[in-house]
């Protein structure tokens, strides 16, 4: 069990980076950034970035894959409205922890199958969430408040009185819950629990010969993801969209968080917000340099046609390149620049 | 009073649908068992397949020869997949090769429109689907028809698998990869095997499951109905596909027509869902799956 | 919380007013195009945005733009994705001269009606979107033109009594309604409600679940129940699903009446033999033979400058849908130049062009699109603009307009609508306009 010790070390040689990094996102982002920058790019981003890390503490952590976490998404959001609608004199933070609890529960539910099965049949199990919740919120209008057309529209918020309205201010609010909540995700990581998750991960045998709770183990897993998860639905619908429908948490939803913790690494924190800047940044950039390049030769449909081959083909390419994902190659690339031994004590003892 | 004749209508349909879906689930299964892989993929292969078939048709192509190019086209692809993406990720944990047939089933999509444009086609194989009674019951001709092809391709699989050598080669690689390796059996051979024989299983299902959808992008959607049949069935089972197939038809039909309208009808998504997990929680490794410790 | 101390917002947002104040550069008037060429739905998305931008480009070849004020689009891919719709909508707006939205999808629609009211631009949902915002009074930005989704039904009930011969006639008939497993399905449940009870047929009303390739249970439910009439609310790969899984139960084809999302020939090609004789309600008749499309034909395509890559498409369903949507779209323009002059427009501007948007019949053959759809009557307080509809039949290879056009029952909806924008109203907030309100508005 080497990983508390090995984070402690990382910490310790990341300090300047990360609060260089809340600098800049604190300091100069919300100042300088376009609205554009804010409100379809960075806001989205923290969104995903935070189901990516809920996902992550399942998947990477524990080791059940699940392909259900869009129906997380779509549960805290939905959830969030109602209790803001229905109990007016609820502070929205608490909504917004009531949300990810509703969540926790629902995913508490949806977990208990991971008791008797593994690997792909747990996964495509989990589906059963995605199709049941998307079926449940459009076919009951409680859920939307009886909206004809099912979906929700997030009230501005109010946080201790200061609206959150402007793309500035809900970057800012994004920002904030995402730090926090992956902050205290990353000291459950480092606690009794966490070593729990990676023990059941590694050797589930193993971890119960050696005294680790199983059933509670998995439970705690897939709670805390959903809770996780459930706060980004919220973020995803009150600062980023701010108009949902069931349809938008599908399965393609559940699929790009997936991709986001593969593509950025299995188990790795910083990895989740690397491969979500990757899942939302890359197909834009994508867009806008084909269209400039080439938006007179072809017409957009094959272009956009094109781009579906090549980020296709540049997944199929990471994996290959490097399965463990982009902060491996960071990883690598940094070791490669500034020469710092921290690599050795990754090794596996 | 009961409707019995209904009943009987509700479950023949459910059993013929149930056909469809285990032809889907044969392609998982064939290179699940030897590959450990689930290949999200099959769906983006069943629209190019379909696609591939229908626009050879519309350029004037002669049905049978449209049929050969496509099965062609399959074959490459299938051995282009085992070349570029299967070989170098050899040894990678199941959940990696999942994600990249995710992204193979992009690139296939993709290229499927590409190449053959967005267009919705309509794909006539010459099969009448209008009923006949049966003693009171509908029965399509092109359900029965449907249901002779899937017969028919797993009794020839069934042979292959019994009587030839890369059939035998295949069983062996399925029973323990490593065993195979160490008696010197070529895995990539066998591998490219597997995945020309679920391009071929993409073919019939694509061109089975067009003619009644239409050819269009929605046709790589048919892999969700495969799914709970996967689980049903258990992934390694070609047998489990089938029965699993027509059971999750049945339920699935009956579900939606008795149970359905306490819940307000359209609970056929996820009710097959419900189904399988309820009887995997009996017997984790499905109808006929191997049971084996597997982790991810 | 200090992190919430008022931030430098004015800055911006003037920035921002200024942007959208300021007239383009020379007159040009800029449509932002959220269109969808790839996906699922890329087949209506292709003749939609191709029949739009067909209809642009005509005006601005042979009449060199509205009043000499130039017509100008960018596309952004969004693949009906709402995400990347609205990815489109904050990289698009700051674009000079900004004369409406176009997204022809809901759920991107839904999206936008926040971001457009603050920023005072038109938002177009031709034929679909949210039924309330009819209601002028509290959407002043949002046009659902021609027809929504209540319009719709009632459109359909009255078509399926002339068939039967008057309403009298309905009484005892039984419909059943088959709707997609989404919101967009279930919008209309309780309006065929109340208008089973106020016109005495027996209905019921079944849900297919997304994509809906599979109905078999459906139709069988359907043959039990003896329906007269089957009402497809569809969408995408359910409609061809379900004429093929009628013909298969063996329920009359013609007695299968589709409705806006289940009107194209994408919808019916695939279903093949299965589909001859289905009908189904438009706003716009298909066809190439109008003389708006004959222009188009000889002007724009004979100038290489067609958008659409294969021309059988011409005066397909989505096409003509696009075309219509560019008459409406550069009416509205005129008619607010008239009132502006003949500039560069602001959003509130062309929003005033849209709620003053009257096309009376003798209007629209001045137009050269007579038979293609019949008038359109948009008032400050009625966005939909009274659209009639009429029904056509799929004769296996064209649609054939079979029935008159056909007014809904707009009297007996629009209290419903109120009560619903009125509820809206109240919960964001919002006051209700009337007449002399805005100042622009008269």
């Amino acid at each position: 069990m080497p990983a508390p010790s090995i984070r402690a070390s990382r910490l310790t040689s990341n300090h300047i980076g990360i609060a260089l990094l809340l600098g800049v996102a604190y300091g100069i982002v919300p100042f300088t950034g376009s609205e554009y920058l804010l409100d379809a790019i960075l806001t989205p981003f923290l969104a995903l970035a935070l189901a990516a890390v809920g996902l992550n503490v399942l998947t990477g952590y524990a080791g059940q894959v699940s392909l259900g976490s869009a129906a997380f998404l779509a549960v805290g959001a939905y959830a969030a409205y109602n209790f803001n609608l229905r109990i007016p004199e609820l502070p929205f933070l608490v909504s917004l922890l009531l949300a990810g609890l509703v969540a926790a529960l629902v995913g508490l539910v949806f977990g208990l199958p991971s008791l008797r099965l593994r690997g792909f049949y747990l996964a495509v199990s989990t589906l059963a969430a995605q199709f049941f919740v998307q079926w449940a919120l459009t076919k009951f209008g409680w859920f939307s408040n009886d909206n004809p057309s099912g979906v929700i529209d997030a009230p501005t918020l109010n946080i201790a009185g200061i609206p959150v309205s402007g793309a500035e201010r809900r970057y800012v609010f994004s920002l904030t819950i995402v730090l926090i909540a992956t902050f205290l995700t990353v000291r459950l990581l480092a606690s009794q629990s966490g070593r729990n998750f990676i023990a059941v991960r590694d050797h589930e045998i193993a971890a119960k010969v050696i005294g680790v709770p199983l059933l509670r183990t998995k439970l705690l897993a897939f709670g805390i993801s959903s809770f996780l998860i459930g706060i980004a639905g919220v973020l995803w619908a009150f600062a980023y969209l701010r108009t949902v429908e069931p349809a938008g948490f599908n399965l393609d939803r559940s699929f790009q968080i997936l991709f986001i913790i593969i593509i950025g690494g299995l188990a790795s924190i910083r990895g989740s917000f690397l491969g979500a800047a990757f899942i939302v940044v890359f197909p834009l950039l994508l867009s806008r340099v084909g269209a400039a390049l080439l938006g007179n030769v072809f017409d957009s449909g094959v272009l956009e046609m094109s781009q579906r081959i090549v980020i296709g083909g540049l997944i199929i390419g990471l994996l290959i390149a490097e399965p463990r994902g982009l902060i491996a190659l960071l990883d690598r690339f940094s070791i490669r620049v500034f020469r710092k031994p921290r690599h050795a004590n990754q090794q596996p003892n | 009073m009961f409707d019995y004749q209904f009943f009987i209508e509700v479950l023949v349909g459910g059993l013929l649908s149930g056909v469809m879906y285990s032809l889907v689930a044969i392609g998982f299964v064939l290179i699940y068992k030897t590959s450990g892989v689930l290949n999200f993929a099959q769906g983006a292969m069943i629209l190019f397949a379909a696609l591939t078939f229908v626009s050879l048709l519309e350029r004037g192509v002669p049905f049978p020869l449209a049929l050969l190019a496509t099965l062609a086209v399959m074959v490459v692809l299938g051995i282009a997949v085992e070349r570029f993406v299967l070989r170098p990720l050899v040894n990678q944990p199941p959940i990696t090769l999942f994600m990249a047939t995710l992204g193979l089933s992009y690139v296939i999509e993709g290229a499927a429109q590409l190449l053959w444009g967005a267009q919705v086609h309509g794909l006539d194989l010459g099969i009448s689907d209008t009923p006949f009674d049966v003693a009171g019951v509908l029965i399509s001709q092109f359900d029965l028809f449907a249901a002779a092809v899937a017969g028919a391709l797993v009794a020839l699989f069934a042979l292959f698998f019994r009587y030839t050598r890369t059939g035998l080669a295949f069983r062996a690689v399925a029973d323990d990869q490593f065993a195979a390796l160490a008696v010197g059996l070529r895995l990539p051979r066998v591998w490219a095997a597997v995945w020309t024989a679920a391009g071929i299983v993409a073919v019939v299902a694509g061109l089975l499951w067009g003619a009644r959808l239409g050819v269009q992008f929605s046709l790589s959607l048919i892999v969700l109905k495969a799914l709970p049949v996967l689980v049903l069935g258990g992934f390694d089972s070609i047998a489990g596909a089938i029965v699993g197939g027509l059971l999750i038809g049945a339920i699935e039909k009956l579900a939606e027509v008795y149970v359905g309208p306490f819940f307000g009808g359209g609970i056929e998504a996820w009710a097959a869902y419900v189904v399988a997990l309820g009887f995997l929680l009996v017997r984790p490794s499905g109808l006929f799956g191997q049971k084996l410790v597997e982790r991810v | 919380m200090k992190i919430f101390k008022p931030f430098r917002l004015a800055a911006v947002a003037s920035a921002i007013a200024i942007a959208s104040l300021l007239p383009a550069k020379a007159d040009e008037q800029f449509f932002p195009l959220q269109s969808y060429r790839v996906g699922p739905y890329a087949a209506g998305g292709t003749g939609f945005f191709g029949g739009f931008i067909d209809y642009l480009n005509l005006i601005n070849i042979r009449d060199g733009g509205v009043n000499g004020v130039k017509l100008t689009w960018d596309e952004g891919e969004t693949q009906y994705e709402v995400e990347r719709g609205v990815e489109v909508y904050e990289r698009l707006k700051n674009r000079p001269g900004v004369a409406a939205w176009n997204p022809l999808s809901v759920g991107i629609a839904y999206a936008m009606i926040d971001r457009i009211t603050k920023d005072k631009v038109p938002l177009i949902t031709i034929n679909h979107g949210r039924t309330d915002s009819t209601d002028g009074r509290v959407f002043p930005y949002v046009f659902p033109l021609l027809l929504n989704p209540y319009s719709e039904t009632s459109g359909i009930v009255n078509y399926i009594a002339t068939r039967e011969g008057g309403p009298e006639k309905l009484k005892g008939k039984k419909i059943v309604v088959l709707y997609h497993g989404s919101p967009y399905g279930k919008e209309t449940i309780p309006i065929y409600k109340l208008l089973a009870d106020k016109l005495g047929f027996e209905l019921e009303q079944i849900e297919v679940p997304h994509p809906g390739n599979e109905q078999q249970s459906q139709w069988l439910s359907i043959r039990r129940a003896k329906a007269d009439y089957v009402v497809l609310r569809g969408w995408g790969v359910m409609n061809p699903v379900a004429l093929k899984t009628a013909q298969k139960v063996g329920f009359p084809v013609d007695h299968i009446v589709g409705n806006v999302w289940s009107n194209s020939e994408e919808d019916v090609i695939p279903a093949g033999d299965a589909a001859k004789g289905y009908v189904a309600i438009t706003t716009q008749a298909s066809g190439a033979q109008y003389p708006v499309l004959q222009e188009i034909i000889k002007t724009v395509y004979g100038a290489g400058k067609g958008n659409l890559d294969d021309k059988k498409r011409i005066g397909s369903v989505y096409h003509n849908l696009g075309i219509v949507n560019g008459i409406l779209n550069v009416e509205a323009i005129r008619i607010a130049q008239a009132k502006f002059g003949h500039r560069t427009l602001t959003g509130d501007e062309v929003r005033w062009g849209f709620e003053h948007l009257q096309l009376d019949p003798a209007r629209v053959e001045a137009l050269g699109a007579k038979d293609l759809f019949h008038s359109i009557n948009v008032t400050w307080d009625n966005h939909e603009g009274d659209g009639r509809v009429t029904f056509q039949q799929w004769d296996g290879t064209k649609w054939k307009v079979v029935s008159d056009w056909i007014s809904p029952d707009w009297a007996f909806l629009r209290p419903i609508i109120e009560k619903s924008s009125t509820a809206y109203a109240a919960e964001h907030n919002i006051k209700i306009r009337t007449s002399d309100d805005a100042p622009l508005s008269q």
